[in-house]
């Protein structure tokens, strides 16, 4: 292709000054490509602080989504966004923040993690994106942490009375975050401001 | 829709490719009417009939970008190896099929490189197989081509593949349904929220108008930005020939201002920003 700036006349205000590329379906065959070894063992299992999240992702009909990838981008338990290599070669102590895991027949995804810390002062929250076959461009949500009495945030007040859906719930010393891409209870997926449409 | 003509297939049971063509055109028709530029695919689009039931259908919550979000991943020389961007070289011998190079730039929307970042690409073979224990498709496998690279930009954003030209492939949306041949990649930006994925095609496909996934992106110049272009210069004498596919990641990202956010880096952090 080549470059394009928005100037269409009837084009929405984006105040970038490049055209994005648009997104399309990871397609059903992902799975020799995008996974790889430890990928959703940001820390390794037993480590101390070691946390489990994990969730289910269902369909318009409540069915399980299996062939769909999680990824969740994360601060350290002290509220620091770490900036460090390893992602994709774990050397099994250097906790890096990006994790990625397809779901299984039953449409769970699971990953071994740490908490994260609050950052700035907001709630402290997993960054989620979601992708799957049918699903033509990935979406975005976050997963916060329990709430134990804290305020909700802006986001939060603002989803009203779906803002549950962008919570965690404590299951067991694990926290579950489930993904509903349709249906009753459809999570609350973001678009930001510079976003093309 | 031709008068009286059969809907499904009375083998296969799927809907034949008019009656998706009569979907694909409706709703570009209504785009056309409609007057206002969309830059990203429908996520409702019927015509790929595997969206119906994974589509959400409560409209997008607009959120301004905090804490990690205004952040990446970081990725490096330690998470890849350069030889993973020749997938020519990953088997015993040469695979089969057209050698070429693609190369481009990964910017942000404001043209800024997207510096050190992670690309990785998956496609099918020659022969319009994937590795992968899903794909059915009775055309052989190449025991010399995985059709898996990464590789990370370099400090301009350039990143550059060497790699087959992948063949379309049949799936079961519909009736005698073919993909246009396409490289599926996957993007990272310098904010978590221009995390993309998408699929390259080629100039000139026959299958364009016939594809739902391609044909959701309803506005034909943002359908364009998926098409690489061939390019000469990057055609190798006796080699390989070449195309050019750049790609811009917008998203939530916003220029960063000095101090903005008090974040430590490690000693290993790109200093883009
Ligand atoms: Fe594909």
């Amino acid at each position: 292709m080549t470059l394009t700036t928005t100037t269409d006349a009837a084009a929405p205000a984006l105040p970038t000054a490049l055209a994005p590329t648009p997104g399309q379906t990871v397609g059903p065959f992902f799975h020799y490509a995008l996974p790889y070894d430890g990928d959703r063992e940001l820390v390794a299992p037993g480590t101390p602080g070691a946390l489990l999240l994990h969730g289910t992702v269902t369909d318009g009909s409540g069915l399980p989504v299996r062939d769909a990838l999680v990824e969740i981008w994360q601060a350290d338990p002290s509220g620091r966004v770490v900036q460090r290599q390893g992602s994709l070669r774990r050397d099994g102590h250097s906790f890096t923040g990006f994790g990625r895991c397809t779901t299984d027949r039953t449409g769970r995804y699971a990953f071994t993690t740490l908490r994260p810390g609050a950052v700035e002062g907001g709630l402290p929250f997993f960054a989620v994106t979601v992708f799957a076959r049918g699903l033509l461009h990935r979406l975005f949500t976050r997963a916060y942490l329990p709430l134990d009495g804290a305020e909700p945030d802006a986001l939060l007040r603002s989803a009203g009375d779906r803002a549950d859906t962008l919570l965690c719930v404590d299951d067991e010393g694990a926290l579950r975050f489930d993904i509903g891409l349709q249906g009753e209870r459809e999570t609350v997926f973001l678009r930001w401001p510079r976003e093309g449409r | 829709m031709i008068q009286g003509a059969a809907t499904r297939h009375p083998s296969t049971g799927l809907v034949h490719q008019h009656v998706i063509d009569d979907e694909i055109a409706q709703t570009s028709r209504a785009y056309e009417a409609a007057g206002a530029v969309e830059h990203q695919p429908r996520l409702d689009y019927a015509p790929y009939r595997s969206s119906l039931l994974r589509h959400p259908t409560k409209d997008l919550h607009h959120a301004d970008p905090e804490g990690v979000e205004l952040w990446a991943p970081c990725f490096g020389e330690r998470d890849i190896d350069p030889l993973e961007s020749d997938l020519t070289i990953q088997g015993g011998g040469e695979p089969i099929g057209e050698r070429m190079v693609v190369t481009g730039r990964v910017l942000d929307g404001d043209g800024r490189p997207v510096r050190r970042q992670l690309v990785e690409i998956w496609q099918a073979n020659a022969g319009g197989r994937y590795v992968h224990k899903r794909d059915q498709h009775p055309a052989p496998l190449d025991p010399n081509f995985t059709g898996v690279g990464r590789c990370i930009t370099d400090d301009q954003g350039h990143y550059r593949f060497t790699t087959i030209k992948p063949g379309p492939y049949p799936w079961r949306n519909h009736h005698n349904a073919w993909r246009p041949a396409h490289i599926h990649f996957s993007l990272f930006g310098t904010d978590f929220t221009q995390r993309l994925v998408t699929q390259m095609y080629f100039p000139g496909d026959p299958l364009f108008a016939l594809d739902p996934i391609y044909q959701s992106i309803v506005d034909p110049k943002a359908r364009q930005r998926l098409v690489a272009t061939y390019d000469h210069d990057i055609t190798q004498h006796e080699w390989a020939t070449g195309y050019r596919w750049d790609i811009v990641l917008t998203g939530g990202h916003r220029t960063p201002l000095e101090g903005d956010l008090d974040v430590e880096r490690s000693d290993d952090e790109e200093t883009s920003r």
